[in-house]
């Protein structure tokens, strides 16, 4: 009798050890994956854009003026995308640091908690709207407000789209903002209130400064986010490739050729389908960049204390 | 902001009282300034939402009406409807949520509960957070080369689904990290105690507590894959679909049918972009019917998981 409770005990040991085994590799094949999805995009830019480049010299790439892959006669030469695209990421930056900085100042210093806990949410929606309704926000509302005051303002253009990712970004520049000053200690805040000084002063000579890294990395994920950003410009930016650094003109950025290309039915394997990868490259390897120099300063912030 | 303090500094050793009451009137107004400055930079985004809603609404309003739902796409603006991007974004949907919850959830699981401190723990961290900064028309092309021609999927359904599912499992991973690091160690202790196994201190205790942080980021991740167009342009969703794929559940045994996901498709953001890119005015008064549609649905997604973590913070009590 004992023995045969014994074996039935053992039995469900074991078939309990083999259960746990497997849920521990099928849970860890899940989080593996993550590494297998940035090999597989890592290696299907690398592989296209060596077709690519196969027929495009980097050299040429990379300082040619036109970028005309669709013409009988090809140029590829990214500099007018990567110049629209710094065109467009910096009318954003001029619009949503300012903004988010102030944003993040007032809701970490300044507010009650009732218009905090508001305020938060509301801003969380903004980011929840789709770019492509900020694309038609754009072209057909901030553009034709902008015409009035700008009278030959063309109807597409590079200013319009780029405040419009420069609202749209703000929520995500002031929370990275608000996090960095939320970090600073309030034994900091206690001293500079018992000096006697105003809550401008303690944000402006005690908050700020102690934040700066972090403040550094939010321009600098802004700058990331509005470089990947896609369907505003290339619904309202006008996808032509423009080498300019005017923003009243039209102009396409990396993310817009590509939207671009695809539309077109290009053939699997043509030298047209290729250049959307070398771009892509381009592309990944730019946020890739700004993210790596947001995470150094992050890393120096959180050190401080 | 050095620029403020020569106005404002006075010389301490020849102070009056009444210079000193001036001084500190002089720095509550400054303050005062910039408080009201910063209400006005916080309302610049709620008035943008407003402005954006209330202009979709002036524009489209009219069209929307119950056939604008059931048709398909025209040539005629006046007879065009969104019928097969609300089935195609619900079928996408689908997919995305089947491969993408399951798979995020347990890479968090995993990460948060079984994960040693090693440096394999560490480089799939990495890659999670690499991966949510990735812009998402990377991942388009990742799924053009991929699944679209690697795999042989083609511009389908499935391709699309995958493609989302992939984009939003950082963004579920972080939630679901975040919900299960918040279950105190207690819990788990206690089960540990009475003999349970790590899977059944997982599954009966430390997932059943994470589930409200959890929803509130499978919630999210699926209104952001629901108004994403540019990946699923790239990996070529059609702009103009008259018909309907096969419907996954019949009449007949064995009831289901996964015809549909090989079958091409058109999202609702796609149509809006195909309506907005469209010259002349008609077509854009359909962008803007799409766009409420859009909008109001990932508004509602979105407020609904914001409502659920304010009252989960609110309710937590351990």
């Amino acid at each position: 009798m004992a023995v045969a409770r014994q074996t039935l005990i053992r039995r469900g040991v074991r078939h309990r050890d083999v259960m746990e085994r497997t849920v521990e590799s099928v849970l860890f094949a899940c989080a593996a994956s993550a590494v297998a999805v940035t090999t597989a995009i890592v290696v299907v830019l690398l592989v296209e854009s060596a077709g690519f480049f196969s027929h495009v010299s980097i050299v040429d790439f990379l300082t040619d003026t036109m970028w005309t892959p669709l013409f009988a006669e090809a140029r590829y030469g990214i500099l007018p995308l990567l110049c629209g695209t710094v065109l467009a990421a910096a009318v954003a930056l001029t619009v949503a640091v300012p903004v988010g900085v102030m944003v993040a100042v007032y809701l970490s210093e300044f507010a009650p908690v009732k218009v905090r806990e508001t305020v938060k949410p509301l801003l969380e929606m903004l980011e929840g709207v789709p770019t492509v309704v900020y694309g038609y926000f754009a072209l057909l509302f901030v553009t034709p407000l902008l015409q009035n005051i700008i009278p030959d303002l063309p109807g597409f253009n590079v200013l319009s789209p780029g405040i419009v990712i420069g609202i749209m970004i703000v929520p995500y520049v002031g929370s990275v903002s608000e996090d960095a000053m939320r970090a600073v200690p309030q034994a900091l805040r206690e001293a500079s209130y018992a000096c006697g000084a105003t809550r401008l002063q303690t944000t402006l000579r005690v908050v700020m400064p102690a934040a700066t890294s972090g403040i550094a990395a939010a321009f600098v994920l802004g700058i990331a986010r509005a470089t990947g950003e896609t369907m505003v410009v290339a619904i309202a930016a006008g996808q032509q490739p423009n080498l300019t650094f005017d923003p009243t003109q039209p102009a396409a950025t990396i993310t817009a050729y590509i939207v671009q290309v695809a539309l077109g039915d290009l053939p699997h394997g043509s030298i047209g389908y290729q250049s959307i990868f070398a771009a892509g490259l381009v592309l990944l390897l730019i946020t890739l960049l700004f993210n790596i120099l947001a995470h150094v300063l992050r890393m120096r912030f959180r050190e401080a204390y | 902001m050095a620029s403020l303090s020569p106005p404002l500094a006075i010389d301490a050793s020849h102070a009056t009282v009444a210079d000193i009451r001036a001084n500190v009137a002089q720095r509550r107004r400054w303050d005062l300034v910039f408080a009201v400055l910063g209400l006005l930079a916080t309302s610049i985004g709620v008035v943008t939402l407003l402005a954006l809603f209330i202009d979709l609404v002036m524009d489209g309003y009219q069209r929307l009406t119950p056939d604008f739902f059931l048709s398909f796409p025209s040539r005629r603006a006046s007879e065009a409807g969104i019928l097969s991007a609300w089935v195609g974004t619900c079928l996408v949907m689908l997919v995305t949520a089947v491969v993408g919850v399951p798979l995020a959830v347990s890479a968090g699981l995993y990460l948060e509960e079984y994960a040693p401190r090693n440096w394999l723990t560490t480089v799939i961290e990495i890659n999670v957070s690499n991966l949510a900064a990735v812009p998402s028309i990377v991942y388009g092309l990742l799924a053009l080369g991929l699944f679209v021609y690697a795999l042989g999927f083609g511009q389908s359904i499935l391709s699309a689904g995958l493609t989302l599912a992939l984009m939003i499992m950082p963004i579920i991973v972080v939630a679901t990290r975040e919900a299960v690091r918040a279950v105190p160690h207690t819990i788990r202790e206690a089960a540990y105690a009475v003999g349970a196994t790590r899977w059944q201190v997982t599954r009966d205790h430390v997932l059943p507590y994470s589930i409200p942080g959890i929803a509130t980021g499978v919630i999210i991740g699926l209104a952001r894959a629901i108004g994403e167009t540019a990946p699923l342009i790239t990996i070529g969703a059609l702009t103009f679909i008259a018909y309907l794929p096969n419907p996954p559940l019949t009449t007949t045994p064995p009831f289901v049918n996964f015809d549909w996901l090989w079958s091409g498709f058109t999202v609702l953001p796609i149509q809006m972009f195909n309506w907005v890119s469209r010259p002349g005015t008609a077509f854009h008064a359909n962008a803007a019917a799409a766009g409420i549609v859009i909008v109001v649905l990932t508004l509602l997604m979105n407020g609904f998981a914001i409502f659920l973590r304010y009252r989960l913070r609110k309710r937590i009590n351990w």
